[in-house]
């Protein structure tokens, strides 16, 4: 498994980039939709676009092992940004653009960056606000000018204007030779992570790690050049830059870019990927918006629509995975596909998913099932920006909701004593950035990555299954086993329930913050003339917390059922009167809860949960996406639901 | 107040040209009821004017006079330093001339793309015949004037609701698609009829940056009438004030907000009678 530049025959992707435009120049690589029309570019194109910029960076004076930070949407410039980086020597460190000023401040502080390339006023706009703090940055380069024409333009220049500096004075021998001095060491993107509980860790990949991975994983999944993929979530996430970067130059499959994050569902379908990647919240919003608009449609459609969605259920899962299927069910099947899953497919923008992939959060085994009967071959994979993606992933034929699959090529994995989940692979992370102490506390001196994750391998299967975080997973007051997030992915699963928060470490039993999905629950309300005028009052609708606390009692119930667990049941629970959200540092930026924050925060509601008070008063502060602040006043009800002891379930 | 004869540079870098409407004693009767009476102001090239008052002061009459849509009774128009001529509104629009309105004039029915090409109407030559067969020009033309209006579509920032019906719409954003439309027509003066009435604090804000956005990038003249003090002093390079038909004030927003008639007329005075 140790491949080396001379098996891969290419040290970095400014050197993919370069074979693609030798090897298939007139296929198109980038696709744009702008002015209502996708635009496209070949791989020539890209190249000479790469080209142009990376010389107008040496022009702005972009030394060797720089670091030049890249903010805003997918756009294909800001992938080119990227490569043009690399290929002056330099190293790309993308941002989420929707971070606020001070996030971007400490990553900026964080990586000394000296250039940053950007989208558009916003992300000027925000790193302007913290110019001050950051005396090492000397250039930003934005590439939509709207409403910055009136800014100093001293340190300031427009895309534009950097590719027509490289293209009048660039100096392409100094250019050339840059590129050719990048070896498989050299690091080829730092990435922060999402720090779901400190400070963000910069996370250094190497060519090695990034090359290596993309070349395995196409080979697991056969990804070929013919590939469409649409690139929608953060640039900043190391998933997007495995598959938008890494596998697209690997491949040379093309990379499509939605016109705005508004239209990513209607750009969806009309591009129709072959090869697909979403969060689960991505599948439950798709999935919640087909059953709204079912239960509007005429009676017919409505029991066609049911009638071969359980055909699906019995049949689709089976013939993805190759199973025997009777002749009977195969037609049913091809009738469905005919009248209700093929249409519906292709208003999902589904209809052409060759590989499909689901990873973040655990999934939903209903909502798993559901796109997997459809016919879509959704799996799921594990991994971690220290692992550049790829931990385990699901082979084809053997998809279960309930792990994470098989080590992926190259990777080793084992299991510690206290059930931690630790692995090895090409891919493996060369370092934290001026963090040597989390480094060596993350990764040991023969290559071995702690993952934070406890799990295990399941013996008849050999596939790794997650139960939580290591430091998640507590004790109660009597010792007994405390996994949160376990219990948290049970009562997500209902698609009234967007988040919960389940809280017990040490306390004698738990209880849990839950917030409603104002989409489903807000169409459950109009559909039943239950008036309500904010996202509060629908919160504290008796009926909604009838219903909330019937999916806590299933939950409960089928908790019971498992041992080692039985204590995790929710005794008591309350219904969130806000959304809990990043901007309020409630959650990351990849939408995984901060428990610190949300325990120091909501203070005085759980200690309303560990008394018998029947409701809570309280204010909470918010942010607006402005930044601006205001506070809330609410006054909740506390429920108390059946909890059951695992003896009754046994007795039953 | 500060003498505007010559052109000059506002604070925030922008040119304000030279006169580019100029309206002189302006008296407007319906009947017997007088709404504007005898008022003159002039609208300069590249400036954001806007016009305010309490309900019924004249502003949208005042408005009206300027698209064409009213013919006054006395009083002249200029416009680029010629006296206009009695006009049908379409051919003041013919002149780069647009407005919105203060309750929105939307095809319902029709999707928000549809209704932003019918503001690109002046610029088709092509008969109906020609249309129909959508052969050579009537063709180009539509191409070039969907180039315009995606552009706009994109300025705005309305690309997901491009195919959506406007009666769908929440009022923000059919008040966004108005403006949109008024844009696509490429006016060289934009008249806006309260475009942030009814709207809540957050869709004001972006109002108010489009508005600017307009103003900086297409250099697009800008009158608007509008109540939130707050927005109207933010934004305008100049403010004239009616009340009752008549002109109080006009200057800059620092010399209407000192300006004792205003204040008066906004709060109200006591009687000692």
């Amino acid at each position: 498994m140790s491949a080396g530049p001379v098996e891969t025959g290419v040290a970095s992707l400014p050197a993919l980039l370069a074979r693609n435009a030798r090897t298939m120049g007139a296929k198109t690589a980038y696709r744009e939709k702008e002015y209502g029309i996708w635009q496209t570019w070949s791989w020539a194109d890209a190249a000479v676009q790469v080209a142009d910029l990376a010389k107008g960076l040496l022009t702005l004076g972009v030394a060797e092992g720089d670091l030049v930070a890249i903010s805003g949407r997918n756009r294909p410039a800001l992938y080119w940004a990227m490569l043009a980086t690399q290929s002056v020597g330099a190293v790309p460190v993308p941002l989420y653009q929707d971070a606020a000023a001070e996030e971007i401040a400490y990553a900026l502080d964080h990586c000394g960056a000296k250039f940053a390339i950007v989208g558009d006023q916003e992300q000027v706009d925000k790193i302007a606000d913290v110019r001050d703090q950051l005396p090492g940055l000397r250039h930003i380069v934005y590439l939509d000018g709207r409403g910055l024409r009136k800014y100093d333009h001293s340190d300031l220049t427009s895309y534009a204007e950097v590719q027509a500096a490289g293209r009048a004075a660039g100096n392409e021998a100094e250019l050339d030779r840059r590129t050719a001095a990048l070896t498989y060491d050299h690091t080829c993107v730092m990435l922060y992570t999402s720090g779901t509980t400190s400070r963000p860790k910069g996370v250094v990949l190497s060519n090695r790690n990034v090359i290596e991975t993309a070349k395995n994983s196409c080979d697991f999944d056969s990804l070929k050049s013919d590939e469409e993929i649409l690139a929608y979530l953060p640039m900043a996430w190391v998933g997007d830059f495995i598959f938008s970067m890494g596998q697209a130059l690997w491949s040379g499959f093309c990379v499509n870019c939605p016109e705005s994050a508004d239209t990513m569902q209607h750009d969806l379908r009309e591009i129709g990927p072959s090869y697909f990647f979403a969060p689960p919240q991505v599948f439950e919003r798709q999935l919640t918006q087909v059953m709204i608009r079912m239960e509007d449609a005429s009676p017919l459609k409505q029991r066609m629509f049911h009638h071969y969605m359980d055909v699906a259920k019995r049949v689709g899962p089976k013939l993805l995975d190759g199973e025997a299927v009777s002749l009977k069910d195969r037609i049913a099947y091809r009738l469905g596909n005919y009248f209700v899953y093929a249409p519906l497919k292709d208003t999902l923008g589904l209809g052409r998913v060759k590989v499909g992939y689901t990873a973040g959060e655990a999934i939903g085994p209903e909502l798993f099932s559901f796109y997997r009967s459809l016919g879509i071959n959704l799996k799921q994979l594990y991994g971690q920006t220290e692992a550049t993606v790829f931990i385990t992933q699901q082979p084809n034929g053997q998809v279960r909701s309930d792990t994470v699959g098989v080590a992926s090529p190259g990777v080793e994995l084992k299991i510690s004593d206290s059930g931690e989940v630790f692995y090895r692979s090409p891919g493996v992370f060369v370092e934290y950035f001026n963090n040597p102490d989390s480094t060596a506390d993350t990764k040991d001196a023969d290559g071995w990555v702690a993952t934070g994750d406890a799990g295990f391998i399941e013996e008849t299967s050999g596939h790794l299954r997650i139960i939580d975080r290591v430091k998640d997973v507590g004790k109660m007051a009597d010792g007994s086993m405390f996994a949160p997030k376990y219990v948290e992915n049970k009562l997500k699963f209902y698609p009234d329930i967007l988040e919960a928060v389940v809280f017990g470490a040490g306390r004698d039993r738990c209880t849990a913050f839950i917030n409603i999905d104002l989409t489903a629950v807000g169409n459950w309300a109009e559909r039943n003339n239950i008036a309500y005028s904010s996202y509060q009052e629908l919160s504290q609708n008796q009926q909604v917390l009838d219903t909330i606390q019937s999916h806590v009692e299933t939950v409960n119930a089928s908790i019971a059922q498992d041992e080692m667990l039985a204590n995790c049941q929710i005794h008591r629970f309350l219904v969130l009167h806000k959304e809990l959200d990043a901007d309020d540092g409630e959650m990351t930026r990849t939408r995984k809860v901060r428990r610190g924050v949300i325990a120091e925060k909501f203070d005085d509601l759980i200690t309303a949960l560990y008394s018998d008070a029947p409701t809570i008063y309280t204010e909470t502060e918010v942010t607006y996406e402005d930044g601006r602040k205001g506070r809330i006043k609410a006054t909740l009800d506390i429920r108390d639901a059946k909890v059951l002891t695992p003896m009754t379930v046994a007795a039953e | 107040m500060k003498d505007m004869t010559e052109s000059y540079v506002t604070e925030d870098g922008r040119t304000i040209g030279d006169v580019m409407l100029d309206l002189r004693n302006i008296t407007l009767r319906f009947g017997g009821v007088e709404a504007i009476k005898d008022i003159s102001f002039d609208i300069r090239e590249g400036e954001i004017r806007a016009i305010i008052g309490p309900n019924g002061a004249g502003k949208s009459s005042m408005l009206n006079v300027i698209s064409g849509f009213y013919i006054p009774q006395e009083g002249e128009v200029w416009f680029h330093g010629r006296k206009r001529p009695q006009m049908k509104p379409y051919q003041v629009a013919r002149q780069g001339i647009a407005r919105t309105f203060q309750n929105i004039a939307l095809f319902e029915g029709m999707t928000v793309l549809d209704n932003i090409m019918t503001g690109r109407l002046n610029y088709t030559k092509s008969g109906m015949l020609a249309q129909a067969i959508w052969k050579g020009k009537a063709e180009r033309e539509e191409t070039e004037n969907r180039e315009k209006v995606e552009r706009v579509i994109d300025f705005l920032e309305i690309q997901a609701i491009r195919k959506t019906p406007v009666g769908r719409l929440p009022y923000g954003l059919k008040k966004r698609v108005e403006l949109a439309r008024a844009l696509a027509a490429d006016p060289k003066l934009l008249l806006l009829d309260e475009p942030m009435a009814g709207m809540n604090v957050e869709e004001k804000e972006d109002m108010s940056r489009f508005i600017l956005d307009v103003n900086d990038e297409f250099g697009t003249t800008i009158a608007l009438i509008e109540h939130d003090m707050g927005v109207v002093m933010d934004l305008s390079d100049r403010v004239v004030v009616m009340d009752y038909g008549k002109k109080i004030g006009d200057g800059t927003p620092d010399d209407v907000r000192n300006n004792q008639a205003v204040i008066d007329a906004y709060l109200g005075v006591a009687h000692d009678d």
